[in-house]
């Protein structure tokens, strides 16, 4: 039986796993801290279109979102199915982005301003006009900087 | 009787159950990079402007997208997968200046490349307010491919790099960066809304 207790000097030792789960351990607190949570709840519904040209959005603390869609159909019965604008939590009208823009403003360094970027992230079904009333608005409130949220695709199709 | 040693809990299952948390934060965490089409809006107008200088109409790609979602460019009917060829046609233009419906061009001191013809091209793009979104970001795409390709087709010709490779090297290199302001200015992208019309509701 001594046969099969003895090990041959020529093997090699197991890897010591001992530290795996310190290892998945500090990868799993990686991604809990940096996991971040919808910070709004979208009240429309959003498919954004899709582009070849597109590119990253950097410096997310400097963006901020306009939502344009749809309600989502929960709340349907409530508001319609007429395009709306979503500006953090709650629907607002197109004359409220003004007031938008500027509380955004405020909360950023005022260095940062000229930096920030508005993100429309509208729904393709939309229809232009409220996306157009929504930039005019942009305009008057000197945001310049804006951004048509879409997916990346290979190829545009009619 | 004797006090028995606690046993040592088996330890060798908690990296099975680290590992389902990573699992389970690593499926939920979006990555979200957000893209999108960057653009800039022309500042708002004030009463007291002047008017805009009138610009020829041979300087003028106009581009009409109506409620039904066609497109109308250049006074013809056309297909969204056509718009692009189209564009770079005439963001390129005709630099003998032969052709009456090509844009001028116009001498311009260029960087590196010193005083060469540029084109007086303008894009011109009119919505309905029915129009859908989605044609709208497809047009405004292939609007801007169309001048990324132009300008790739350039900068490969002139210094034998794309833009993107350029655009790489411009980090560490002033020249590239030269050449990047070069083929811009040789192709501004001009892209131009028209102030929104109304052309009555549905």
């Amino acid at each position: 039986m001594s046969k099969f207790k003895k090990k041959k000097s020529g093997d090699l030792p197991a890897v010591n796993t001992a530290a795996l789960p310190d290892i998945v351990f500090m990868l799993l607190f990686f991604f809990m801290v940096t996991t971040v949570m919808r910070e709004v709840t979208l009240k429309v519904k959003i498919t954004t279109p899709e582009a070849t040209e597109i590119k990253k959005l950097e410096k997310k603390s400097l963006v901020s979102y306009i939502y344009i869609g749809a309600p989502i159909k929960a709340l349907q019965s409530q508001f319609g199915t007429a395009d709306r604008i979503q500006l953090n939590d709650a629907f607002a009208s197109k004359e409220d982005i003004i007031a938008f823009v500027e509380a955004e403003r405020e909360t950023h360094d005022p260095a940062e301003v000229p930096l920030m970027t508005f993100s429309m992230k509208v729904d393709g079904e939309s229809e232009m006009g409220i996306v157009t009333d929504v930039k005019q608005k942009l305009r008057k409130a000197n945001a310049l900087k804006i951004n048509y949220s879409t997916r990346k695709t290979d190829k545009i199709v009619d | 009787m004797a006090r028995r040693a606690a046993p040592e809990i088996n330890a060798g299952s908690m990296a099975d159950i680290a590992f389902l948390l990573l699992i389970f934060f690593l499926v939920t965490t979006t990555m979200d990079v957000d893209t999108g089409l960057t653009r800039k809006l022309p500042p708002p107008i004030e009463e007291e402007d002047p008017d805009p200088p009138e610009i020829k109409e041979r300087n003028v790609f106009i581009v009409l997208a109506n409620a039904n979602d066609d497109l109308l460019v250049e006074g013809e009917p056309m297909l969204v997968s056509n718009l692009r060829e189209e564009a770079k046609k005439f963001i390129i233009g005709d630099p003998s200046g032969q052709d009456p419906d090509m844009p001028e061009f116009k001498m311009t001191e260029v960087p590196v490349l010193g005083n060469i013809p540029v084109s007086k091209q303008i894009v011109s793009l009119q919505n309905d307010r029915s129009t859908s979104y989605e044609l709208y970001i497809k047009v405004q795409n292939e609007l801007v491919a169309a001048y990324n390709e132009v300008r790739n087709e350039y900068a490969q010709q002139k210094f034998g790099k794309t833009m993107k490779e350029l655009e790489k090297e411009a980090e560490r290199s002033n020249k590239a960066k030269l050449q990047i302001k070069a083929v811009k200015k040789v192709y501004p992208q001009r892209i131009s809304e028209a102030e929104p019309k109304n052309f009555g509701d549905k």
